[in-house]
């Protein structure tokens, strides 16, 4: 017979107590502290065993839970008689409550995105030159520049050693624009084998956008970027 | 002009646009002034592809109007475009987006704190999709950014506007045990 492993991916801790809360039919205002407890540890030993990665807020949760459970096995030893002790649980279940909210919330965003998925409306034309309208963000540059370098990476087989200064590149770019409105976002990578090449061309790019020495635009759905060169009267 | 001329023109408005337009765009356009006029048109419009069974219909999304195809019919329009991704959110960008979209303007800690995990670099994955912008900061120690959600989020499910999702209250978490 197949053994198999299959492994809840959780996405915090507070889903993997839902989780064991739904798992075991737990009332999320009356949680069993030891036992969940118990069985939330079996599960970190088991994220250990199994070597997985598991950020440090599952630990933050852990000690959350030890700590209540600590609480509530101390016989309450202050107030006044008739007042009723604040069940330790109380936060948690309030937390727990809250996150199950917006993990329904994200399923009916879930069943949408489906939906949304068929349906097509009408894609641009040919972009023209008065398209380029949109300010492209630091983003959308990483964005496009991951793209050049990931081409390259699948190209480059050599290592070589090569020096270039930031200064020479932008110069370079520059030169490239010399009698142009604007040059393709690509164009300026085009012939660079080398990751150091791209970054320091990358960062020759952004040093002229930050001098408002050229502008990057982009169309609001091909996304493509044009480096534009700044007006000529801007020069001082 | 006509009421039937009225919708002919919005339709071809509808029709030309790659993104939904919203009824005072198109009264702009049309330069008229009556918005109630033109809103009753496109429904007009609406009811009319809806009436002859069209393989289009006219949808009111993002606080505007867009044709766009049915989607029963969506594996064909595939076929012709292939490029259009199959792209889907993961489950920790739809729990942040729902976050944002009840609570915003909401920092960062708030949403990790009713998340219980770092939410860095779901953020920036999701500024990067422009489903979430920036809306300013908060006027708190250490000026904390603030994230709400965008027009294209609207548009990326098919929303009309943000009281078009059930509010919290409404929501019922699914029976447990």
């Amino acid at each position: 017979m197949d053994y198999k492993v299959r492994l809840e991916v959780f996405e915090g801790p507070l889903d993997l107590l839902l989780h064991l809360i739904k798992k075991n039919e737990l009332d999320i205002f009356n949680i069993p502290i030891a036992e969940i407890t118990a069985d939330y540890l079996n599960y970190i030993k088991f994220f250990r065993k199994l070597n997985l990665n598991f950020a440090g807020e599952f630990l933050v949760m852990a000690s959350t839970l030890i700590h209540i459970k600590s609480r509530t096995l101390l016989p309450s030893m202050e107030t006044a008689e008739e007042e009723e002790p604040e069940d330790p649980r109380a936060e948690l279940a309030a937390r727990l409550m809250e996150y199950e909210k917006f993990k329904e919330a994200a399923s009916i965003l879930k069943e949408r995105e489906v939906i949304q998925r068929d349906i097509y409306g009408r894609l641009p034309l040919i972009p023209q030159d008065e398209d380029y309208t949109i300010e492209a963000t630091l983003f959308d540059l990483m964005d496009a520049f991951q793209k050049v370098v990931f081409r390259v990476e699948k190209e480059v087989r050599e290592i070589i050693q090569e020096d270039i200064k930031v200064e020479d590149r932008i110069q370079e770019i520059l030169n490239l624009l010399e009698n142009k409105r604007f040059i393709n976002f690509e164009t300026i990578f085009s012939g660079q084998r080398t990751k150091r090449l791209l970054i320091v061309t990358f960062l020759a790019l952004l040093e002229l956008i930050r001098l408002k020495m050229v502008f990057a635009r982009q169309t609001r759905l091909f996304g493509d970027i044009r480096i534009y060169r700044a007006k000529r009267e801007l020069a001082a | 002009m006509e009421k039937e001329e009225l919708k002919n023109i919005i339709e071809c408005l509808l029709f030309f646009s790659n993104e939904p337009l919203r009824i005072e765009k198109l009264a702009e356009i049309m330069e008229r002034g009556d918005f109630d006029e033109i809103k009753e048109a496109v429904e007009y419009l609406q009811k009319e592809y809806e009436l002859r069974n069209s393989g289009l219909q006219v949808l009111n999304i993002a606080q505007g109007y867009q044709i766009c195809t049915r989607s029963e019919f969506s594996s064909w329009v595939r076929k012709l475009y292939k490029a259009q991704t199959t792209f889907q959110l993961s489950l920790s960008a739809l729990e942040t987006l729902s976050i944002i979209a009840y609570k915003q303007p909401v920092t960062r800690g708030e949403i990790e704190k009713i998340r219980g995990v770092d939410a860095s670099y779901v953020l920036r994955a999701l500024l990067e999709k422009k489903l979430v912008r920036i809306s300013g900061r908060k006027k708190l120690p250490g000026r904390p950014i603030i994230y709400g959600t965008s027009q294209e989020f609207l548009r990326y499910f098919g929303l009309k506007d943000l009281s078009e999702i059930p509010s919290l209250e409404e929501i019922k978490p699914p029976a447990s045990g």
